[in-house]
């Protein structure tokens, strides 16, 4: 840990307690960090499948989910670029709404993530799990953008949002760890912001 | 910190020399972490401007109104401080110097496009690179004499540049510039980096062969 940068005396001195360390409040703005192109997809063309180690792989289609039992989040959000954003609502459905009904194995400790766009993200399983974890598509009561991961995208919101998958199309659950597509690329496995777990070896 | 200038009204250019430094790949980002006499942590990612090949580190930073952190290197820093930076980052955003590469790149956007540049160079490769550039004038846009001398296109939005009145980037801009097999690097702000991989999207560019890098805030126009 290096001394004090000379001359910084830093914004704020009253720190948020809900902010992360390293972390800053955007207000009202939600960047856009995709290291994509921006996918155009329909919802009736958009299906969510739970498959890998579950006793029963199913598939919903926009529809399907509709007609799942709703939940939503009210919370707070944290980008690994350092910006977090506070009270957002986002409503779907719950994770485990999809996973009793496929069943897990027991051998199934890990998920991967996969978008529309074959974007990953891997996640221990005890971390989408216990209401922790939703697949959303509404945003403060309107419809998801597409630049933030519409029609549907998963909400991871106690991890960094990276690992909150936009345009999210399969959780696929996983007897060992496999990285995604930025835990690739030199970033954590976790994502915990509060232990500031932002790049491999935090 | 070895050396200080602001080539633009918005920007300073920081060269720093890094002990034992890990050689990075064009257009991988360090992390800049500012600590306070209490404690108190600030840390912004800003992509290197220099090729692995640079004795030095160049950062280009684009000072924000209000930045908390761009606001302290543009205008506290100077040559002989000491600055806690970590890196290289990212495995993504970068050009290996082997493969053809179309560079699209908007304002600052262009300081990972100067790193590749600057890497093809030092390879004696900077055939295998196309750029095309969206400032909002000429005057705003760092390293414009060094793009503009590999040969970049270079598109004013707020200015007239020559015949060609002020405007956005367009597709047939960048018709000439796109190869089949060549990889799209898109960095810019977000509204920027949205239209101009659209574009590439548009003209048929399969979107898994292009790569979007964007910051800053949501609203900022390019």
């Amino acid at each position: 840990m290096a001394g004090p940068t000379r001359g910084f005396l830093g914004r704020r001195r009253e720190r948020d307690p809900r902010l992360p360390p390293g972390q800053y409040d955007v207000g009202g703005d939600w960047p856009v960090l995709t290291a994509e192109p921006t996918p155009r997809i329909a919802p009736e063309t958009w299906s969510i499948t739970v498959d890998g180690r579950v006793e029963s792989p199913t598939t919903w289609t926009w529809d399907d989910v509709h007609r799942l039992p709703a939940s939503d989040y009210r919370g707070d959000i944290h980008c690994v670029t350092t910006w977090s954003k506070f009270d957002t609502h986002f409503a779907g459905v719950s994770v485990d709404t999809l996973l009793e009904a496929a069943r897990p194995t027991a051998d199934a400790h890990f998920v991967m993530a996969t978008s529309k766009t074959g974007y990953t993200t891997n996640l221990p399983l005890e971390d989408v799990t216990g209401g922790r974890a939703w697949i959303v598509w509404e945003f403060d009561g309107e419809p998801l953008p597409v630049e933030h991961g519409g029609p549907v995208r998963l909400l991871v919101p106690h991890l960094y949002f990276w690992k909150s998958a936009k345009w999210v199309t399969r959780l696929t659950l996983l007897q060992r760890d496999q990285q995604g597509f930025w835990e690739q690329n030199g970033y954590h496995d976790r994502g915990d912001p509060w232990r500031e777990q932002r790049y491999q070896g935090d | 910190m070895r050396e200080v200038d602001r080539p633009t009204p918005r920007t300073v250019r920081l060269r720093l020399e890094v002990p034992d430094r890990v050689e990075h790949l064009a257009g991988q980002h360090y992390v800049v972490r500012l600590t306070a006499e209490d404690g108190y942590r600030a840390q912004r990612s800003y992509s290197l401007a220099s090729p692995p090949g640079d004795p030095l580190v160049e950062l280009l930073v684009e000072r924000l109104d209000d930045g908390e952190v761009s606001g302290y290197l543009a205008d506290v820093v100077e040559p002989g401080d000491t600055l806690e930076v970590r890196g290289p980052i990212g495995g993504w955003f970068v050009w290996e110097g082997d493969e053809p590469a179309l560079l699209v790149g908007g304002g600052t956007g262009v300081v990972p496009f100067v790193s590749m540049l600057r890497t093809a160079r030092d390879l004696g490769r900077a055939d295998l690179l196309r750029i095309a550039v969206s400032t909002r004038t000429l005057a705003d846009l760092p390293y414009a004499d060094e793009l503009r001398g590999a040969g970049a296109l270079v598109v004013t939005t707020r200015e007239a540049s020559g015949i060609r009145p002020a405007g956005r980037l367009t597709a047939p801009d960048l018709v000439p510039l796109w190869e089949p097999g060549q990889t799209a690097y898109v960095c810019g702000s977000a509204s920027f980096a949205e239209a101009a991989s659209q574009l590439l999207v548009g003209l048929g560019v399969p979107a898994a062969d292009i790569r979007v890098e964007r910051f800053g805030p949501s609203g900022a126009s390019g």
